[in-house]
């Protein structure tokens, strides 16, 4: 009976210190997402109400066209950006990488769009992109009378438009994530593929590549992360547009659900789904980071 | 579990931290002209040019005046500079709700900003001392928890906080915001910090032990001056990252409290009026601002705050 009181006495201050770590996991982090996650299956209309629907929201979600269009943009946008991020990343970070000069200065360079918010980045790129002022423009003006560059104002081209800056936006971080990959590999194993005559284009594809396996495998993550996050660039960029709907992204639906529509069921289940497309990318993650240890 | 998390993030941050401390290794290049290194200086010479394009065609639309900004090429100079879009971005430009421009966005940000960096890096400090030398039963598991929880998508969290901090009586105020970002500032803080402290030697700890000092006598005299960079580099972290906030600034702030991101989307995209694109171009710079001086003040310890936030994502 009293040794209960007193264990948790003990370490009193530690205990106090990490008191807010203990909330926010238990009140945000797990209790904010059982309650979304039990509020998804209700009816909630203006106000969270217990009113059981069972699956219906999500029958509802997965019928609505404009859900469909976000999840089909995120997935083409998502697959396109996760290659170019990573390729282009470790292409930059290679040749960074050949002890150049001025590494620092192009460093700088490619690196300071990631201090810019998604608002700014989307900003600049409206205007770049802009067709009576912007790059088309200029283009004519060169004498080059029908070049057609308008991805912002064309349904299809849409998530191009937001590719050149997203990709503008997160490359210089990625590089910066391969370098550092890149700078951690043993420099005998340059000297070993060396004396072995192996071409230095071979030997990144051969060694250095499968080597770099786990910053690969972090960088995926984290970009994937991001991703499924996507919401403040395409705010700014292309407000969900051309045509009302062109660009929507999912975070953009549970937003539009949650406190402009007041449909909050809606927003809760479309917000479930995104948890479960995280879940999708975290578990085989955490599978092969701790669970597949015997095998690297 | 918590041990490999924190492992598996630590590795590109070392790294990075040795590369910005060394630099490329080996013999100064030999300086000629091969065609190799025409290929390579010429490719990045021409990636260099997408990345900075933006900022010079911000810059240089900034500072025409609109007849000039129809008539004339955005990559192109100015041939007559005016500072008017910028005394009209700060002062003037409309959201909708008022036109007293972006300087109200500006000291709402520094309003949140402030706080939240203080209170989050307080907060985390703490909690990753007490996670290396005060363990206790479930510390680990917490931590744990926290780090994963930095996984889950923020729309998920978003209602549930709404509830609390209107519950709280604090919602919509600046002060609901700032716990809000002291709270998702948590898993990548503690995370820094734990890491970082776990390299300070424990004999140091033990030593002050045995002198007699307590929990916040060691935290005090001998965790915090030992790891002032580290505080700097949190700062850094949460300073850009606050700033750059979007989200929650729409959510759980009133309009008359919105932040200067959310202030610049609404003058930019508000869709009544003729389209100034200098003074839009302006007021992005200017809201751009605080982060690149950051960027550019920091340096290399921007690319280590970067590399740890890594596993935010």
């Amino acid at each position: 009976m009293s040794g209960q009181p007193k264990r948790l006495l003990r370490n009193l201050n530690a205990k106090i210190a990490a008191l807010p770590m203990i909330l926010t996991t238990l009140v945000v982090f797990v209790g904010g997402t059982v309650w979304t996650v039990v509020y998804s299956f209700t009816d909630s209309k203006l106000l969270p109400r217990l009113r059981w629907v069972g699956l219906d929201q999500y029958e509802r979600l997965w019928s609505n066209s404009r859900w469909l269009i976000s999840i089909e943009n995120l997935l083409f946008y998502g697959v396109m950006s996760l290659v170019f991020t990573i390729g282009m990343g470790f292409l930059l970070a290679v040749l960074m990488d050949q002890k150049i000069r001025f590494e620092d200065t192009f460093r700088t360079i490619m690196l300071y769009p990631f201090a810019l918010s998604f608002i700014v980045t989307g900003l600049v790129w409206q205007w770049i992109l802009n067709p009576q002022f912007g790059v088309q423009e200029i283009v004519r003006s060169w004498g080059w009378e029908s070049f057609n560059f308008d991805p912002l104002n064309n349904p299809d081209t849409v998530l191009y438009g937001l590719l050149i800056a997203g990709l503008w936006q997160g490359t210089g971080f990625v590089m910066c994530l391969m370098l550092a990959g890149l700078r951690g590999i043993d420099e005998d194993i340059w000297k070993a593929a060396r004396v072995d005559g192996i071409p230095t284009w071979k030997t990144y594809l051969v060694v250095i590549v499968p080597m770099m396996r786990p910053v690969f495998i972090t960088t995926l993550v984290i970009v994937a992360a991001g991703i499924i996050r996507l919401y403040d660039l395409v705010v700014a960029q292309t407000s969900g547009g051309p045509g009302g709907n062109a660009s929507q992204v999912p975070a953009m639906y549970v937003y539009d659900y949650m406190f402009q529509a007041q449909n909050l069921g809606q927003g809760f289940a479309a917000s479930t789904m995104m948890l479960v497309s995280v879940l999708i990318v975290l578990i085989p993650w955490a599978y092969l980071e701790f669970g597949g240890k015997r095998n690297g | 579990m918590a041990e490999t998390v924190a492992k598996a993030a630590s590795p590109a941050r070392t790294n990075l931290r040795s590369d910005a401390m060394v630099g490329p290794r080996g013999a100064k290049p030999r300086r000629r002209l091969s065609g190799r290194n025409i290929m390579l200086y010429g490719t990045l010479i021409v990636v260099s040019l997408y990345y900075i394009l933006p900022l010079w065609v911000m810059v240089m639309t900034s500072l025409k005046g609109m007849p000039e900004v129809r008539l004339g090429n955005i990559f192109a100079p100015p041939v007559e500079i005016t500072f008017q879009p910028w005394v009209k971005a700060w002062s003037e430009a409309c959201t909708g709700l008022n036109c007293d421009g972006l300087s109200r966005g500006f000291w709402n940000s520094v309003l949140i900003t402030v706080p939240s960096v203080i209170l989050s890096i307080l907060v985390a400090s703490v909690n990753g001392y007490a996670l290396v030398n005060w363990r206790f039963k479930g510390s680990d598991l917490f931590f744990t928890i926290l780090i994963f929880g930095s996984f889950i998508p923020y729309q998920v969290m978003l209602y549930p906080i709404v509830i609390l901090l209107r519950e709280m009586g604090i919602y919509g105020t600046l002060w609901g915001l700032v716990l809000v970002h002291t709270i998702f500032g948590m898993p990548i803080l503690t995370l820094l910090f734990r890491n970082y402290f776990s390299t300070i030697p424990e004999e140091l700890f033990k030593a002050a032990r045995v002198d007699g000092a307590g929990f916040w006598a060691i935290y005090l005299r001998i965790m915090l001056p030992m790891s002032l960079p580290i505080f700097v580099v949190a700062l850094i972290l949460q300073v850009t990252g606050i700033w750059n906030d979007f989200l929650f600034g729409v959510v759980f702030t009133k309009p008359d409290l919105y932040p200067m991101t959310v202030q610049l989307n609404n003058i930019v995209n508000s869709v009544q009026g003729v389209k100034e694109y200098n003074v839009n171009m302006a007021a992005t710079l200017l809201t751009g601002l605080v982060p690149l001086v950051i960027y550019f003040l920091s340096g290399k310890l921007f690319v280590r705050g970067i590399a740890a936030g890594a596993v935010k994502g």
